[in-house]
């Protein structure tokens, strides 16, 4: 009798059946991305083969010649983020270092759910507020600014002449609106990883809050607060539609003036797509791909800075 | 070098004191009994098993025989393996990325680690109460039902009627019946080991492994799970892994004592069988000295 | 009453130093940043609010249920298919994102762990929330807009590739809070590991995924690029999500705040309000689940 028991199961088959539907899910994520970067290339492969390395050196972009040069378009996608970054690094480690540090229990949550807010607000919101509302006036502040700072060799030529409404800094401004959430959300998590003991420890030697702060919160916390900031440089850069209304669409603008208008590789296809023929597209998307390929880097560097970094604050709290 | 407790504490524990009510078997297990129990039929024959985590060897040699509706107990110091040979018993290993078993867990004479064994249908045939209960945070009448459910059970008043029966076997109907579909997480810590002890025996069993079931109990809770198992004992195979050397005395008719013993070359501890015997027999005279030492309380 | 006399040996009290007066700074500098994120937060709350009731609320519920004029120039109301297109967008991408995200999460936290493979889904899936959401929106259209045409259902594909790394990644984050005992308890009961994971985990899991997705639906009802390629401009109502051109809030706003008539900037203002409205709402829902979550524990 003992040798017939049956021990088979009879759930297997959907066991089995679920397990790869799971799989199939979690691949789903690289199958996404190989597509973005395989279809993507092939459609604009032929501005690609056309402009050849002019396509990243040339800044002439006329589109009914058939002329696609994209680098006063890579370039405003850098300089509006690396202006972007300025302004928000600071605000958010001051915003990240007053939640975790400063603030008493009882302010904490609300002031999370006000970043929390900023977040939320879509990006086209911030982007008319910033052409409707923003624009006329902030002329008026650049003015004052450049006025201030003419002459001045570096400062004088930053702070240019003749300063638009819709320009690099304006663009520069909301962005930084928009990225701060992020870093501070991020960097907020890395400093509460500082471990209690290292804090008073600083505390007890007589270390005052800003002591304290720099000497055993920042150092702790550095690495992931460098990746915080990267993840943050690459949603600026990918961001588009608030860039799109304020960056002032001028086409082939390179210039180190704060105030000039200027153009991103996100708001040039948004703005030119209603209007483009099919080579034209193409030159957009082959935009796109390489917009794909920049944030796709930083966001790998930005990644493997915050998980290293992660990995090492648990390491030591265990 | 060994973890010895105070000495105080080891004086008490050393004669487990018998209990006015019901028998202890070390003061009467009479011949007739003996023989008794030696017939009952064997449920796990255990060779050579040995339990991996990685290169990790937790256990080694063990070999025994589980018998039926007897109730085996496994004691010894912490880390010694007991609780790692009791899940070998109902493949609750599988679930544990790298951990392995090698040798032979026979079920009835079936090679549980052989090829078509579904360690499902093993589990539910083996069930297990663990040492922190564990409720579902569902109702009591869906902790209950869960297992049923899962096995196909769809029948309103077959659900209702296992519940009623399940829960009555754990003898807490009487304490729950007018708040069935209140959650499980609002009872006592012990009324939630029965429940859990009430979810296993919903499925119908044939053996309940139970882990260390009244260490984070309080004594009346543990005094209720233990006549528990006397009860359930005439339908069930009961294997208990217990820290309480009183506890053993008291409900096992078997005991195990494993210990876990330092292996030169690896530098690993690792568990093994020392003595298996009747309870009365390692309680009263242990063969080996291992054996003398933990329950006289001279090793910790 | 201690007499004045007794006057301390030992001076505890702070003495002004350079030390201290550095702390005061930073400290000030600290909650000087606070007020400078609060401002932008307040002023686009209040341009919204004061030039976007007027339009959206008078002869309400006219703006919410008429049709976008045709031509943009005029004034007056209208945004009903713009309201209708974001809904249908976000329910069908939230169709799509929700369940693949909470499956890829169950396959990193209860299979693959830390297998090579699901190492590299978790990093990838990190990468992918920085994809910028105009790629996906490109993207969309080389795989299907050009071969489909516009509809919802374009937008909703890109909105859903946008969702599925924010869903994966919150849920595998609820996962982690579901104690292991659970799974035990349900195993020892000859549960399989499908049945385990659909009866058992998920349910313990389900407000805070709730909770996750909805934070991710959010963000995806604003968002305008990935529908500016994908779903057309209609100025009727159209509810077939996979059938002809339809419209979105956000896009919407977009092309109205590049117009330079006064009636198109109303409408968009109106729209803003609404969208602002809308994702504000799905935000304190979201909220309500993560204080369940929070409570459980």
């Amino acid at each position: 009798m003992a040798s017939q028991l049956d021990l088979r199961g009879t759930g297997d088959g959907a066991d089995r059946a679920f397990r790869w539907l799971a799989i199939g899910a979690a691949a789903l994520v690289l199958l996404i991305l190989g597509l973005i970067a395989i279809t993507m290339t092939e459609r604009s492969s032929s501005v690609f083969g056309k402009m050849g390395l002019d396509f990243f050196t040339s800044k002439r972009w006329a589109p009914p010649d058939g002329q696609f040069g994209g680098l006063s378009f890579i370039w405003g996608t850098l300089y509006t983020s690396v202006i972007a970054i300025a302004l928000a690094v600071p605000i958010s480690m001051g915003v990240s270092l007053f939640i975790t540090q400063l603030a008493p229990r009882w302010l904490k949550m609300p002031l999370v759910y006000v970043l929390d807010l900023l977040a939320v607000i879509p990006s086209v919101v911030f982007g008319l507020w910033g052409v409707l509302t923003l624009a006329g006036p902030i002329q008026h502040f650049y003015t004052h600014v450049h006025n201030a700072v003419a002459g001045i060799p570096l400062l004088g030529s930053i702070f240019g002449d003749s300063p638009q409404g819709r320009s690099f800094m304006t663009a520069g401004i909301i962005l930084a609106v928009m990225i701060t959430p992020i870093i501070t959300s991020l960097a907020r998590e890395v400093i509460e990883t500082t471990p209690q003991n290292e804090k008073e420890a600083a505390l007890a030697l007589g270390a005052t809050r800003w002591e304290m702060i720099r000497g055993a919160v920042i150092p702790h916390s550095k690495g992931g607060i460098t990746g915080a900031v990267m993840l943050g440089l690459g949603r600026a850069m990918g961001e588009t539609i608030a860039a799109a209304l304020v960056i002032g669409a001028s086409i082939g603008q390179i210039s180190i003036n704060v105030f000039s208008s200027g153009n991103s590789m996100p708001a040039v296809i948004a703005n030119e797509w209603g209007e483009a023929d099919e080579i034209h597209k193409s030159a957009l998307i082959a935009l796109a791909v390489v917009l794909f390929v920049i944030t796709i880097i930083v966001n790998v560097i930005a990644s493997t800075i915050v998980r290293r970094s992660m990995a090492r604050s648990r390491g030591v709290r265990r | 070098m060994v973890d010895a407790n105070p000495a105080t504490e080891s004086r008490e524990q050393r004669e487990p004191k018998p209990r006015p009510n019901g028998p202890s078997f070390v003061t009467d297990l009479r011949p007739s009994m003996i023989a008794m129990l030696e017939s009952a039929p064997v449920v796990f024959d255990l060779s050579h098993v040995e339990v991996f985590y990685g290169a990790f060897r937790a256990v080694r040699d063990v070999n025994m025989k589980i018998h039926k509706n007897q109730i085996t107990a496994f004691i010894g110091p912490s880390g010694c393996g007991k609780t790692t040979v009791l899940r070998s018993f109902n493949r609750m290993h599988d679930v544990i990325p790298g951990a392995r078993v090698a040798g032979e867990v026979k079920y009835h004479g079936v090679n549980l680690y052989g090829p078509e064994v579904s360690p499902t249908e093993v589990r539910r045939r083996i069930g297990m109460v663990f040492q922190k209960p564990n409720p579902f945070p569902k109702s009591i009448y869906d902790n209950i039902a869960f297992g049923p459910r899962v096995n196909g059970v769809r029948d309103k008043a077959k659900l209702d009627e296992i519940v009623e029966k399940s829960l009555r076997s754990a003898a807490l109907w009487d304490e729950v019946k007018d708040r069935l579909h209140g959650s499980a997480l609002g009872m006592s810590g012990g009324q939630q080991q029965r429940l859990c002890i009430a979810r296993t025996i919903a499925v119908e069993p044939e053996v309940v492994l139970m882990d260390e079931p009244c260490s984070a109990l309080d004594p009346i809770a543990t005094a209720r799970v233990e006549d528990l198992m006397r009860e359930l004992k005439d339908h069930y195979t009961i294997v208990i892994v217990t820290h309480n050397m009183q506890q053993a005395a008291r409900v096992s008719e078997r005991t195990a004592f494993f210990t876990a013993e330092l292996d030169k070359k690896s530098e690993q501890r690792t568990g093994l069988l020392v003595e298996y015997d009747f309870t009365s027999k390692i309680f009263a005279n242990p063969r080996d000295e291992r054996t003398e030492n933990y329950i006289t309380g001279r090793f910790g | 009453m201690i007499e004045p006399s007794a006057t301390p040996m030992l001076d505890l009290r702070a003495r002004p130093s350079w030390r201290s007066t550095k702390n005061v700074i930073m400290c000030g500098v600290m909650v000087g940043a606070f007020v400078l994120v609060a401002i932008p937060l307040v002023a686009v709350l209040w341009s919204v609010i004061s030039r976007g009731a007027g339009t959206a609320f008078s002869g309400f519920p006219a703006f919410f249920t008429k049709e976008i004029p045709n031509i943009s120039r005029l004034p007056g109301p209208g945004m009903g298919p713009a309201i209708v297109g974001t809904l249908l967008v976000t329910l069908g991408a939230t169709l799509i994102a929700v369940p693949l995200g909470i499956l890829g999460a169950v396959y990193l936290h209860e299979y693959g762990r830390e297998s090579k493979f699901s190492r590299l889904v978790r990093f990838m899936s990190v990468v992918m929330t920085g994809v910028p959401s105009i790629v996906m929106g490109l993207f969309v259209y080389v795989i299907w807009t050009m071969r489909f045409g516009y509809s919802a259902f374009g937008g909703s594909i890109a909105m859903a590739c946008l969702m599925l790394p924010i869903v994966i990644g919150s849920t595998e984050q609820m996962l982690q809070l579901v104690p292991p005992h659970l799974r035990e308890a349900a195993y020892a009961l000859g549960t399989t590991k499908s049945r385990t994971i659909l009866t058992v985990v998920l349910p313990a899991a389900l407000p805070g995924i709730v909770s996750g997705s909805l934070l991710a639906v959010a963000r995806a009802a604003g968002e305008t690029a990935p529908l500016l390629f994908t779903i057309g401009a209609a100025t009727q109502f159209n509810t077939h999500l996979f059938g002809g051109a339809n419209n979105a809030l956000s896009a919407q706003i977009f092309i109205n705040a590049n117009s330079s008539f006064a009636g198109a900037q109303d409408r968009a203002w109106g729209a803003a309000l609404t969208l602002v409205l809308l994702t504000f709402a799905i935000t304190m829902i979201a909220r309500v689940f993560t204080a369940r979550v929070a409570m459980k524990r």
